[in-house]
């Protein structure tokens, strides 16, 4: 990974004024460890007020008025795709769409002088999906434009990581008694998280891992042998399991991965079967869990293979609320991005231009 | 503002050096409570008024008002918070940050708001406000309500509720809170 993310040494140097109060300038968001735990705070933060205006009866604000952002996806996608294309909208960006999950986009080639085309028309931010990993990290080398990852191959989902830790604190608030805005990242600390499935294939894991063990949550993975990553290196868990029902009542999370058949996922089990009967949810497993422990799911749900129906639509599950929350994550990560106290360039701007308060 | 100010213009994280108290706490309160009093006034009463403090330095003189009122006039005003970073037209040529979430009690359709902040500068604050409140209904009327106003107006804007008109220069900060009002410079670090 790292050798993706080093600066092509053929790269022009860009001049990157100097961040405020020594944090890095962020121009990309390619991976969760872009962030750090001040970082993932300050997103989950500014996610608070986009709330609000996504919860109003005309959810826009024209904070990125004559910005363009671009989706492109060369992967299948429903819901990634409308999340970050309405976020967009709700900030009063235009919106340009790039789908193709035909062979010419897949050659590295031929996505350099895709991005490139498309650059040229006048972007600000690109929201890749691809299916190899690394290819934002490829786009973000090609462009002067911000570029969100919205999920590359095995490797990351990190906005898909962002919402499900909003929708942690939400419940976490919730069950607290107090107003989400008025609550930090302390409730992370020691929250015990099962992450159960599908862990090789999924990049949704790796990004959630990561991002709750900068908050402090003590991760374990719950999958069958063969589903676990081939290396554990750079996952940092507290280890893994191969018996769910050990672990339920213990958890105060049960994230459900999806099984990842198109990723040939049925290879690595003997039946759909024999996989539920150790590792799905089924309402007897659920029966189990702690009163206050909250069932998530980062969709599209096989259901009857790893949760049952009635554990999909019961109170503890918060699936549909991921989904609601991933447009205000997203409209925050893309404000964050281009306009934030961190965008780069935005202070000498205004310098130059002698802009005073008030 | 002040203190959002000092955190956000150069040079960013200043620090602010107080040189002369204009206000004494109790003269803050004093010019509250004849705002309150205006208020009531130039409405004939408090029939669908509702106060709506700017994030973050007007809301606790938007709080100490709906006090005052309520002594005065036993009904108890709504009051709102409203934070108009989104609404900023200098969204990317300067760091803008929330700072507190919008709270707006209900619906502003026909209501009577009354904006309140602690400075009044360029206007342009206020300017973003009114954009902000149209996205929660078409208010009756907007009256603006602050504690100083220290000249310098880019924009059209002008209060309706002045606590103290005080001069200054560009590069002068003023503090306001409860406790009072100071006049210093904000000095790098």
């Amino acid at each position: 990974m790292s050798a993706l993310r080093a600066p092509a040494p053929a790269a022009p140097a860009e001049p990157v004024p100097p961040a405020p109060e020594g944090r890095p300038t962020r121009r990309h968001l390619l991976s969760v460890a872009d962030l750090d735990p001040a970082g993932i705070g300050e997103v989950l933060a500014v996610t608070d007020h986009l709330a609000e205006v996504v919860r109003r009866s005309i959810p826009r604000v024209q904070a990125l008025r004559g910005r363009t952002v671009v989706s492109l996806f060369a992967e299948e996608s429903t819901r990634t795709r409308l999340s970050f294309e309405t976020a967009a909208r709700r900030m009063s960006a235009d919106v340009m769409t790039f789908s193709s999950a035909s062979s010419s986009v897949k050659k590295g080639e031929s996505l350099r002088d895709t991005v490139e085309t498309i650059a040229a028309m006048g972007v600000d931010a690109f929201v890749v999906r691809h299916p190899a990993a690394g290819a934002p990290a490829q786009v973000a080398r090609w462009v002067d434009a911000h570029v969100v990852n919205a999920g590359d191959g095995w490797h990351e989902h990190p906005t898909q990581a962002l919402l499900d830790c909003y929708t942690i604190r939400q419940v976490l608030a919730e069950a607290a008694g107090v107003p989400v805005a008025q609550t930090g990242t302390e409730g992370f600390a020691g929250l015990r998280v099962g992450i159960v499935g599908d862990v090789r294939h999924s990049r949704v894991a790796r990004s959630l891992v990561l991002a709750l063990s900068m908050l402090g949550a003590r991760t374990t993975l719950v999958a069958p042998g063969t589903l676990v990553p081939p290396s554990l290196e750079g996952w940092p868990v507290v280890g893994v399991s191969h018996d769910l029902d050990a672990l339920l009542p213990d958890l105060d999370v049960v994230y459900l991965l999806r099984l990842q058949l198109e990723r040939g996922t049925g290879a690595y089990l003997p039946s759909l079967r024999e996989y539920t009967a150790g590792f799905g949810l089924t309402a007897r497993r659920a029966a189990r869990l702690a009163p206050h422990a909250v069932v998530m799911h980062p969709g599209p749900m096989n259901r009857g293979v790893e949760i049952a129906d009635e554990v999909a639509d019961a109170t503890r599950s918060v699936v549909l609320r991921q989904v609601a929350n991933g447009v205000a994550v997203r409209m925050a990560v893309l404000y964050l991005l281009l306009a934030g106290p961190e965008a780069p360039g935005a202070d000498e701007l205004g310098r130059s231009l002698g802009v005073a308060g008030g | 503002m002040a203190e959002r100010e000092r955190r956000l213009t150069p040079p960013r994280g200043g620090v602010f050096v107080p040189r002369v108290q204009v206000l004494s706490q109790d003269d803050v309160q004093r010019a509250l409570t004849r705002i309150a009093h205006e208020i009531v006034e130039r409405n004939h009463g408090l029939e669908d008024v509702v106060l709506v403090g700017l994030q973050t330095g007007g809301v606790p003189l938007a709080y100490r008002i709906a006090q005052v009122l309520e002594e005065v006039s036993g009904a108890s005003v709504p009051v709102g918070t409203l934070d108009v970073a989104f609404y900023r037209d200098d969204i990317g040529i300067r760091p803008v940050l929330p700072e507190a979430v919008t709270d707006i009690p209900g619906d502003l359709a026909g209501r009577l708001v009354v904006l309140v902040d602690d400075v009044l500068f360029t206007g342009r604050t206020v300017r973003a406000a009114l954009n902000a409140l149209a996205d929660y209904g078409r208010a009756r009327a907007v009256q603006l309500a602050v504690m100083v106003d220290r000249g310098h107006r880019e924009l059209p804007i002008r209060p309706d509720f002045v606590g103290k008109n005080i001069p200054t220069r560009l590069d002068e900060q003023v503090d306001v809170s409860l406790e009072g009002v100071v006049l210093g410079d904000v000095l790098p670090r």
